[in-house]
């Protein structure tokens, strides 16, 4: 049995039938941990009680108490969630000593499904960026070349899967968190309608917009680890009652008559054109499966990056206003008065890209400017989700690319924030508009890097995304390549 | 929008941030080009349309106002900075 080439069900069942036991499980993850943690630098913290967590797990999985097919599999979880006892620094300075008194409700629900909990995985700090390069803690690498970023913010998430660190993990998407670095790394990643899965515990970006979800080898594993963490729960005011993932359903999804919609907008400028043949061909794939394909216009995207960076840094502004030096978190060691304690702890214990989207964010809130920037990104969110109301009116599906490029060289664009933020135009409005989105990988470019394609379905509608992914995940073997870099794979 | 030095020291405030001396050129043109960016907005007509805050229709979540322990002093004190009889400790703020 070669356990570098399982996915986190496949484990889970071998687990389930005494083949491996949850124990020799957790020391072959924290084997690869050892092997590649130097190189790739996915996890920023692994936890000393793994063996002794997959012990527990074992007997539990032997006296009937866990059933879940994911029971004994080990997995990582990204650094903005609280776990109980465990460092949770979200990449930052200001969190760098943080240690949550509880757990977060996602952390509690894949816990009592008998999760083996390796680590805390590295992200962009405060989950701002998508190249895992502003994380305090130095940026990760992207398996598959390690002069290239991973993307973010989810970046130890979708590398550490990448590499065969862990089975799955837990990542966050609050403008593409999750589906960029997935796409960026070749693995699947989902992130689901608003809402389904409580934030209760998850380290506040953007209130509106954060959505916790899972990365994986495939979409298979993606409906198993999503159908234990949405649920709804009483401590999240957002959280909303959903019908769940259909684990049976997935599995036995034929696209046979599906519409599936392309947005012609999203085959613009800046569009790589490998990336976009990958995707051409991946669409060509999902119709010789029996699939409608359809192009149609949908001009609004232009608007997407405008509105998505106003919202976003306002909510930041005012959610990263809790860091006051005091309650929890750094704290500077000389100041004058408490104005000065305030200043100095935010100052000392944020990274750039925080700082900039602070004070954009007092920017767009503040006295003069509030109706015009504010206010119309919020219109303009209105008008986003009005269009893809109306699309689902008529497809089942909307495809496209993740991002309009592969991964990027290390440092190309960390001094450039704005092209930054413009390689996020595919995957921020679905946060706007709240809608569940996965990436999946569907080709590689000229140098060897993955490309993700983009399936966007409706409110609720994870169980059809996920099914249309296991779908073509059963013609093609895109998601089954491992990195050259890796030994022994 | 330009955005001058003074606005800067503005947000600074705003946020409670100091920009280190030698990013504040940097960061003062990043500012501007990104907003130079963001305003393309302006363009979109969104005469009559409603601001929207959330996509899904969200009601309040009532529950029942049952008594349940609190979150031990100890617990909330654990990761404060500095701590003084089972207080936050900051420094004096009135005279």
């Amino acid at each position: 049995m070669n356990l570098a080439d399982m996915t986190a069900l496949e484990l889970g069942a071998a687990i389930k039938k005494g083949e491996i036991s949850a124990v020799e499980a957790a020391k072959f993850s924290l084997g690869q941990i050892d092997k590649y943690n130097s190189r790739f630098s996915c996890f920023v913290t692994v936890q000393d009680d793994v063996l002794q967590r997959a012990e527990e797990v074992q007997q539990k999985i032997t006296s009937g108490e866990y059933t879940s097919p994911l029971a004994g599999v080990p997995m990582g979880i990204k650094d903005n969630m609280c776990q109980k006892g465990i460092q949770t620094s979200c990449g930052s300075r200001m969190l760098g000593n943080f240690k949550p008194t509880y757990s977060a409700t996602a952390v509690e629900e894949i816990m009592k499904a008998g999760a083996v909990p390796l680590g805390k995985l590295n992200m962009d700090e405060f989950a701002m960026g998508s190249t895992s390069e502003t994380s305090y803690f130095g940026a990760t690498k992207n398996p598959w070349n390690v002069n290239c970023v991973p993307g973010g913010s989810s970046g130890g998430s979708a590398a550490a899967v990448a590499a065969g660190e862990c089975f799955y993990a837990l990542g966050s998407d609050t403008g593409g968190s999750i589906r960029q670095p997935a796409s960026f790394c070749g693995v699947t990643g989902i992130k689901p309608t608003y809402g389904s899965v409580s934030r209760f515990g998850l380290v506040a970006y953007a209130s509106s917009l954060d959505q916790i979800g899972p990365l994986a080898r495939n979409a298979a594993d993606c409906a198993a680890v999503l159908g234990e963490i949405m649920k709804q729960d009483k401590k999240d005011n957002t959280s909303v009652a959903t019908k769940g993932v259909a684990l049976d359903a997935v599995l036995h999804t034929d696209v046979k008559g599906m519409k599936i919609g392309i947005p012609t907008d999203f085959f613009g400028e800046g569009l790589d054109k490998e990336v976009a043949a990958s995707i051409e061909a991946a669409a060509k794939q999902l119709e010789s499966m029996g699939a409608t394909v359809e192009k149609f216009d949908m001009p609004i995207v232009k608007y997407a990056i405008p509105a998505y960076y106003i919202i976003a840094s306002a909510e930041a502004s005012s959610n990263l206003s809790r860091y006051d030096g005091i309650k929890y978190g750094y704290r500077a060691d000389d100041f004058e008065d408490l104005l000065d304690l305030y200043t100095k702890s935010r100052s000392e214990g944020f990274g750039m890209e925080v700082k900039r989207r602070i004070m954009l964010g007092c920017f767009v809130l503040s006295s003069g400017y509030y109706d015009a920037y504010y206010r119309k990104a919020l219109q303009a969110k209105a008008l986003i989700k009005g269009a893809f109301d109306k699309a689902f009116e008529k497809y089942d599906l909307i495809l496209g690319p993740v991002a309009p490029t592969t991964a990027l060289k290390i440092g190309e664009n960390l001094s450039d924030p704005l092209k930054m933020y413009l390689g996020d135009i595919y995957t921020v409005m679905i946060n706007l508009a709240g809608l569940p989105a996965a990436s999946v990988p569907c080709g590689f470019d000229g140098k060897g890097m993955p490309v993700g394609m983009h399936l966007i379905g409706n409110y609720f509608d994870e169980t059809k995304i996920l099914g249309a992914a296991h779908a073509y995940q059963q013609v093609t073997d895109w998601h089954k390549r491992t990195p050259t870099e890796l030994e022994n794979r | 929008m330009v955005i001058t030095d003074e606005l800067v020291t503005y947000l600074e405030a705003l946020g409670r941030i100091k920009l280190p001396e030698e990013s504040r050129a940097k960061a003062q043109s990043d500012l501007q080009e990104i907003l130079q960016y963001i305003d393309t907005l302006s363009e979109l007509d969104t005469e009559g349309i409603e601001p929207m805050s959330h996509a899904l229709p969200l009601t309040n979540v009532m529950r029942e106002d049952e008594v349940q322990p609190s979150i031990p002093t100890e617990d909330v004190l654990k990761n404060a900075p500095a701590q003084k009889d089972n207080y936050f400790l900051v420094p004096r703020s009135f005279e």
